[in-house]
């Protein structure tokens, strides 16, 4: 009888699990990074790339939960990276002899994020009437703009970039806060969609009209959604220009967010573990492609649409379904259930 | 006022071209029901293959031209037929991701062939001036208009009054039930793909005359800034496209000639914006109301 | 054409999960002139309807009458062109389809609108959003509250999922689910949002006999139990009049007649409309 009972209850909770696995694979992998970092084992390589890993990380399941949870196409995320990277370079920058970093960079971050959510308001208000493709064009449109702007901008360095001499960092200094970002993120996520607002932003995904007739105020949940992935987008992106000694605006454009999205689909759209895997995966790819060098990107261009052409194919979607994680826990599961009976 | 007549031709004229671009995209759209993102890239490819059958071939201007065509819509079919049919039952995100591949591949492809230095494209036509009165156009720029404008008419004809245009209509309105009335879907889509390349082909030859110089990222902004038209006039309308595509043409260059060439990118999009909230579906696009 | 009278089936209070109801207040559904036109087209004109608190209403008529454009107007998915909504008393002019449902009208649709990606109990849940006291601020930190209030979902929404037979499928993805259990499914959600009026569209829609025999035990149920009044559209005459208490007769978007069920059977000029006139003579004159 007690069995029976746990086993409705967790199939009524599935996700706790999931999540505490996902919480656990990050504090393994950044447990390692941050073992070989410290230690000056890091090859230079895997230095250079963590916090430019993290950033991508947390732009990613940021864009998620605009993608994937709420089921819109945003193609001006980049927008969002660079208008916070901007204003919170800027404050630290004002404030680099001032303040010591363990404040500095927290504050720049709180700003960095917050500017970008008063423009994930911005955005997201024109926003609200559109839909599909007509809202994607919107939220490219609104990136391009935001790019224009910045490049012409004095006192972000014009189109030659802002000099961030003054507040470059290395990754032994930035690691402690790419990890308390990347960790926040993911949890404040994975919290949002076990929650009765991420329950209502899914219902807007899954049958707009049907969720307006339950009661639910769309307006109110799709600007939320805009404002927090432009928060965290931010954040991001302050993160990643203390790690560069300069940083141009033209960078952050729509090829930025593109990149961004196509982490976003392979990783599963509304994964938030999927997005991390595949931020990491397709950040390394090209290093790890580096051999090929010519060839690299055309590498990477195939294996793209190898891997989406998979994707679609049922005979793969079966393979991935008996090899899934929550597919062996379950064998493993039943196995010991097998046991107890046995014994019984 | 002069000035402002020459700016408005020369809008036309870039209007025009992101119109032929344009084109392809929304009848793929309205067809396929699939956002080809790498359609801009194909304009880099006529541009190449210009400048191959030119400069490597020694083929005379006409010829280059045709081949231009031939190679684009070639190009556009194999695509079709390898990284989008497979895809038919997918949901949309997928194809996109897909496009987005095929995108950077025929970059990436590019790059290796021919480098990342700027190629210059060869002058095909050798168009006088016509000066009408105070104002003067460019040979490039006129033929542009015409050609266009021709191929429009064409074009709107040919979907109108032909048996094949009626059949890319019904496949766009409904491809089960004009599966259902014997007309081949497939047949369908891959003409559709093809014709829409071959625009974008011509497209090519008139972005080289006019800008001369060729990069494997030539394609990009200018198909993003088709993909705007297209859903600026309304995705899935012919008219709508090649609306679409002349005032972002025109609005680009009063921008560029009034305002600075800093910002007419910003008012571009930000017209697009501004006239979206207004209109949700695009200037010509159809009210898709859902069924309750 | 008598007015429609609540029900004086239900004796009060009966064993209603909603303890406070008064049949000497207001009734729960009342619409006066209310209309809508397409463009040209009227679609719906001069529908006047009176629904008690706790009555079982049908809306009848021929395919294409506008029976389910009256549900969204009452819902407010199409704003009125004329006339006006009372729900409990308050008018819903001007209100989002989100407000009206919280003023106490919830729906079910004709072709299925579940959130099909998401879990059975969860689309009780997302029902249950406007009850949940649940901030944004607990939401995102699985604190300040969050672990009560979603205890008292999940047993909520598992009480009522149980209601209508479906405990057992709570942690399935419910756009699996066979096509009755998804008709089932619909029903709870909407009534996991507290309502005080529910709107069935065509319910029995593709159902066997036996199917359609629970169904109206269910209704019945339902009705007794949370002490609401239930507007249904269907096609099917056996659940019409096996049920409903008041019937209200849709022609072209106009009311061509109201009243029980035996007084609707015999009106000659329902009989014409969904038959047609046969050599002049009607089923009641021969």
């Amino acid at each position: 009888m007690g069995r029976k009972e746990k086993k409705s209850t967790l199939e009524v909770h599935p996700q706790f699990s999931k999540n505490l696995i996902t919480i656990l694979m990050i504090a393994v992998l950044y447990g390692v990074v941050a073992y070989l970092v410290y230690s000056g084992n890091a090859s230079r390589q895997l230095s250079n790339m963590l916090i430019s890993i993290s950033a991508y990380i947390v732009m990613a399941v940021s864009l998620n939960l605009v993608v994937g949870l709420l089921g819109e196409l945003s193609l001006g995320h980049a927008g969002f990276v660079s208008v916070g990277l901007f204003s919170g370079c800027l404050v630290s920058i004002a404030t680099v002899n001032v303040l010591p970093i363990a404040a500095r960079l927290p504050l720049s971050m709180l700003v960095g994020g917050l500017v970008a959510a008063i423009f994930g308001l911005l955005i997201g208000l024109p926003a609200l009437r559109l839909k599909g493709d007509y809202l994607a064009i919107v939220t490219l449109a609104c990136g391009e703009i935001i790019k224009n702007i910045i490049t012409n901008l004095d006192i972000t360095g014009g189109a030659l970039g802002l000099d961030t001499g003054a507040i470059y960092s290395n990754t032994k200094t930035l690691l402690p806060f790419a990890i308390i970002l990347v960790f926040i993120t993911t949890i404040v996520m994975m919290n949002l969609k076990n929650s009765k607002h991420g329950r209502a932003i899914m219902a807007i995904r899954d049958n707009r009209i049907a969720a307006e007739s339950t009661g639910i105020n769309v307006t109110y949940f799709k600007l939320t959604v805009f404002i927090l992935s432009a928060f965290f987008a931010g954040a991001a992106g302050v993160l990643y220009g203390h790690s560069f000694a300069n940083i141009k605006p033209s960078a952050f454009d729509y090829n930025m967010s593109i990149e961004i999205l196509v982490i976003v689909v392979l990783g599963g759209m509304g994964s938030v573990r999927g997005s991390i895997i595949a931020a990491i995966v397709l950040q390394v790819l090209p290093e790890a492609l580096r051999e090929f060098s010519d060839y690299r990107m055309l590498v990477y261009s195939v294996l793209l649409i190898v891997i989406m052409l998979l994707n679609a194919s049922p005979k793969f979607a079966e393979l991935k379904g008996r090899w899934s994680l929550g597919n062996l826990i379950r064998h493993l599961r039943k196995n010991k259930g097998q046991e107890a009976a046995d014994h019984e | 006022m002069i000035h402002f007549v020459q700016t408005l031709i020369s809008g036309l004229s870039l209007g025009s071209i992101y119109a032929l671009i344009a084109l392809g995209y929304t009848m793929v759209y309205g067809i396929a029901k699939m956002l080809n993102f790498a359609h801009g890239d194909i304009i880099m490819v006529g541009a190449y293959a210009g400048i191959v059958a030119v400069f490597q071939m020694a083929l005379p201007g006409y010829a280059a031209i045709l081949l231009s065509i031939v190679v684009c819509a070639l190009l556009g079919v194999l695509i079709e037929r390898l990284a989008y049919k497979p895809l038919r039952q997918a949901p949309p995100l997928t194809v996109l991701i897909t496009a987005i591949g095929v995108s950077y591949l025929l970059q990436n492809l590019a790059l290796l062939v021919f480098g990342s230095e700027q190629k210059a494209f060869p002058t095909i036509f050798n168009l006088p001036t016509i000066e009408l009165g105070p104002i003067s156009i460019d040979g490039i720029t006129l033929a542009t208009l015409l050609v266009t404008a021709t191929i429009m008419v064409l074009l709107t004809l040919f979907i109108n009054k032909t048996k094949l245009g009626k059949a890319m209509r019904a496949v766009s309105e409904d491809k089960e039930a004009a599966g259902l009335m014997g007309i081949s879907t497939n047949r369908t889509i891959t003409i559709t793909f093809a014709i829409g390349s071959a625009l974008a082909a011509v497209a090519s030859i008139f972005y080289g005359a006019a800008y001369v110089y060729i990069k494997p990222t030539t394609g990009s902004m200018p198909g993003i800034k088709a993909f705007t038209a297209a859903v600026f006039g309304g995705i899935g309308s012919i008219p709508g496209a090649m609306l679409g595509g002349i005032l972002l043409g025109v609005i680009e260059q009063l921008s560029k000639t009034y305002v600075s060439t800093l910002w007419s990118d910003a008012i571009v999009f930000a017209v697009l914006v501004i006239v979206l909230v207004v209109k949700p579906t695009g200037l010509l696009g159809k009210q898709i109301s859902e069924k309750v | 054409m008598s007015k429609i009278q609540p029900s004086p089936l239900v004796e009060y209070p009966s064993k209603a999960m909603i303890p406070e109801r008064d049949l000497d207040a207001v009734p729960v559904l009342e619409t006066h002139h209310l209309g809508i036109d397409f463009g040209g087209l009227t679609a719906v004109d001069d529908f006047s309807l009176t629904v008690g608190k706790t009555e079982i209403a049908g809306l009848i008529g021929p395919n294409g009458a506008g029976k389910t454009t009256v549900f969204n107007l009452l819902t407010n998915v199409y704003q009125p062109t004329r006339g006006s909504i009372m729900i409990n008393g308050f008018s819903s002019a001007g209100k989002s389809t989100a407000q009206v449902n919280r003023l106490g009208i919830a729906r079910t649709f004709q072709n299925i609108r579940l959130f099909s990606n998401m879990s059975v109990i969860d689309n009780v849940k997302v029902g249950m959003h406007n009850s949940t006291k649940e901030s944004l601020l607990a939401a995102l930190t699985h604190s300040f509250g969050y672990g009560k209030a979603e205890r008292i979902a999940t047993e909520r929404a598992m009480e009522l999922l149980a209601f209508l037979g479906l405990e057992n499928m709570a942690g399935a993805v419910s756009g699996s689910l066979p096509y009755g259990a998804q008709r089932r499914l619909e029903i709870v959600r909407a009534l996991a949002t507290n309502p005080r009026i529910l709107l069935l569209d065509e319910p029995a829609a593709g159902m066997n006999p036996s199917e359609t025999q629970e169904l109206m035990e269910n209704i019945r149920n339902i009705r007794d139990t949370f002490g609401i009044a239930i507007l249904l559209i269907e096609h099917d005459m056996s659940l019409v009049m096996g049920i409903c208490e008041g019937i209200c007769v849709l022609n072209y978007g106009k009311i061509i007649a109201k009243g029980t069920p035996d007084a609707i059977r015999a009106n000659p000029t329902v009989i014409e409309a969904y038959l047609g006139k046969r050599g002049g003579k009607t089923n009641a004159e021969g």
